[in-house]
């Protein structure tokens, strides 16, 4: 055996060369990572992007005006003039379907919005306060969770008249329940955890602790729901327009043109009527549920595939 | 209270020498915790986590608390900020800037804590928020109480962070706890404490969780910080060769009541209560040799806190308690053994030596 080489000198020889430090990955890089994996997220982030853009830039995109009756064109399939075809009344289905976007979108967005800031705010003080509050707060979740909600929207929108703003009050009104619960859950576990005592020892104040250290804490699960949201108010409003109890025309969403192509699809055959707003709203819901799963498994550290 | 003669009381009456040396420099305690009972009412019956505690702490100067877990360390540290849930019941009286805190409300408590006295915890990786920057964390806790500017801030963070002994403290304030080694974030937990400037540091367990090394750097961090400011620091640890190292004085503390307190030198050459001698006896040596032999044990349990043995709270397990008199029928009180301040709750304090220990 030879005699072993000298031990390299901690300080300078094993020293890494500059610029070679390890690099600190902070959370914001290592959620970005895990997100990007996530093929179908990305993707349909994509496309939601897309179809926002597309569809809130309608008056610059739509290809005729909205609205616009052409009685002296027969009604008729996809064509170079008329990519989604046109309705019995001869309007362009592929500037109908923007513009059914925008309201849609616009429901979605601005649903998910304001339940997700009532739910945290409600579950953010039922879980942090507990005792009566949380009781109370924990019932009034439960009434609203079991109201028959398609009764109550559509005697609320017959109420309040049935307008886009009138759908976002009702279906956020009804919808911050499912927030609220995982909030307040959250919240709850996260009050006993020691940087909250540590927090309160270092002078906190109550509101301060649980906007500073307790809700940042829930980002991911508030993001995920937030997300669901969206899809289940662009659903809701679909769903309860199509049944004629939502939106009437002139206004425009793809619940109206869905509810509009009924008739025509069972007397002919008239399929892209119902093809492309279908397609729209399948598509966004699908988009916005793959990306709630993204954020859900880039907010989990131990999600590493 | 002014008959347990405790140092420090400038009452003037049955003070001891060491405290009268304080008087003469006119050292006058920061913090003065006189007759704290803190009970929790439980299905069981109630809890007596602290009785009748009373002690002061004076600024520069670390008190060790010593103690096997549900002594009342920590409880007693709580009581201080105010920190235990509402079900408690706290008593006495705990004086810190001619206010009692244990009077407070939450709001009037709330401006003292952080800033006048901090605390440290035990787990750093638990009391650390895990999603922002550890710089945000200490920037955080000084913005409570002082508005500061964004550079300033962040300056002073990093001059925290270096204080502490974290080394690249500018990049190393932008990571994530969990990227810190266990030491470092002990010492960012102790940035953040310090970052007020208090006048009081309670310690609670703060090398527990850490090896023996990053023990040594982290009370090394301590020391430095005391040379800097006049921060009385109160470590609370059941590590004995800790207080040893680091403290001024200990305060030895038995089913939720003090038994001894004193100079470590005192307290360690000259023990006045049987616990106190048995935790020593238990330590292994490194200047004795073992042949075949066990190391000395306490007999028994630590007794239920809500059903507490008469008399003297340790008489079941002490081997030097008159089973048939005093140790079981009355409960010592603090009180002067000798003459240099040194604390027992010991009916036979004085005359432990004397007594022929029963092995058990």
């Amino acid at each position: 055996m030879t005699t072993a080489p000298p031990l390299p000198n901690v300080d300078t020889e094993l020293a890494l060369p500059a610029g070679a430090e390890p690099v600190a990955r902070s959370n914001w890089q290592l959620f970005r990572r895990r997100f990007f994996r996530h093929k179908l997220a990305l993707i349909s982030i994509v496309v939601l992007l897309f179809l926002i853009v597309v569809c809130f830039g309608a008056k610059w995109i739509a290809p005729y005006p909205k609205n616009q009756t052409n009685l002296l064109i027969t009604p008729g399939g996809p064509s170079a003039k008329h990519w989604f075809g046109t309705n019995g009344v001869g309007q362009d289905m592929l500037t109908q379907v923007l513009y059914g976007g925008q309201i849609s979108l616009k429901i979605g967005l601005a649903v998910a919005f304001f339940s997700t800031i009532v739910g945290v705010f409600v579950g953010a003080l039922a879980g942090f306060y507990r005792g009566w509050l949380d009781q109370g707060l924990s019932r009034l979740v439960d009434l609203f969770l079991i109201v028959p909600e398609l009764a109550i929207v559509g005697i609320a929108i017959q109420r309040l008249g049935a307008t886009d703003t009138s759908f976002i009050i009702v279906l956020a009104a009804l919808g911050w329940m499912y927030i609220a619960r995982v909030v307040r859950g959250q919240v709850l576990s996260i009050r006993e955890k020691e940087f909250v005592e540590a927090a309160r020892a270092s002078g906190a104040s109550t509101p301060r602790i649980i906007v500073r250290h307790i809700l940042p804490n829930c980002i991911g699960p508030i993001m995920v729901n937030a997300t669901l949201a969206i899809a289940a108010a662009v659903i809701f409003e679909a769903t309860l327009t199509y049944l004629g109890l939502g939106l009437q025309p002139p206004a425009t969403s793809w619940g109206i043109l869905l509810n509009q192509a009924e008739s025509a699809v069972t007397s002919t055959s008239q399929f892209y009527l119902v093809f492309f707003p279908g397609l729209f709203l399948v598509v966004t819901v699908l988009c916005v549920n793959f990306l709630g799963d993204g954020l859900r498994d880039a907010f989990d550290p131990q999600s590493e595939h | 209270m002014d008959d347990l003669g405790l140092p420090g009381l400038d009452t003037g009456v049955n003070v001891g020498a060491a405290a009268a040396e304080r008087a003469a420099r006119k050292d006058l305690p920061v913090l003065s915790v006189r007759g704290l009972s803190v009970e929790f009412p439980t299905d069981d019956g109630l809890v007596h986590a602290v009785d009748d505690m009373s002690f002061d702490v004076y600024p520069s100067e670390t008190l060790g608390i010593v103690g096997e877990s549900g002594s009342g360390k920590s409880v007693t540290s709580m009581a201080i900020l105010g920190l235990l849930p509402k079900t408690a019941r706290i008593t006495g009286e705990v004086q810190f800037g001619g206010k009692n805190l244990v009077s407070l409300s939450p709001k009037e408590l709330q401006p003292l804590r952080g800033s006048k006295i901090a605390m440290v915890f035990q787990d750093a990786l638990a009391a650390l928020n895990p999603v922002f920057p550890v710089g945000n964390q200490i920037g955080e806790a000084i913005s409570v109480h002082e508005k500061l500017d964004k550079d300033v801030l962040s300056e002073r963070v990093v001059d925290l962070l270096d204080l502490v002994g974290i080394p690249q403290p500018r990049d190393r304030a932008n990571q994530y706890p969990h990227e810190f080694s266990g030491g470092m974030r002990q010492r960012a937990m102790i940035a953040m404490a310090i970052a007020n400037d208090p006048e009081v540091l309670i310690a609670d367990e703060p090398t527990t969780a850490l090896d023996v090394t990053i023990q040594a750097q982290v009370l090394d961090v301590f020391e430095r910080i005391q040379d800097r400011t006049k921060t009385a620091i109160m470590l609370i640890t059941h590590d004995l060769g800790v207080v040893a190292g680091v403290a001024d004085r200990v305060m030895v503390m038995y089913a939720g009541r003090q038994v001894e307190l004193g100079t470590v030198d005192e307290v360690f050459y000259k023990p006045t209560h049987p616990y106190t001698r048995g935790l020593l006896a238990s330590l292994p040596r490194l200047d004795r040799r073992y042949e075949n032999e066990r190391l000395y044990r306490i007999t028994g349990q630590p007794p239920s806190l809500i059903f507490l043995p008469s008399g003297c709270a340790f008489h079941p397990r002490c081997p030097y308690a008159d089973l048939n008199g005093v140790c079981v029928t009355d409960r010592p009180e603090l009180r002067e053994v000798g003459d240099k301040g040194q604390l027992s709750a010991c009916h036979f304090a004085e005359t432990l030596d004397e007594r022929e220990p029963v092995p058990q």
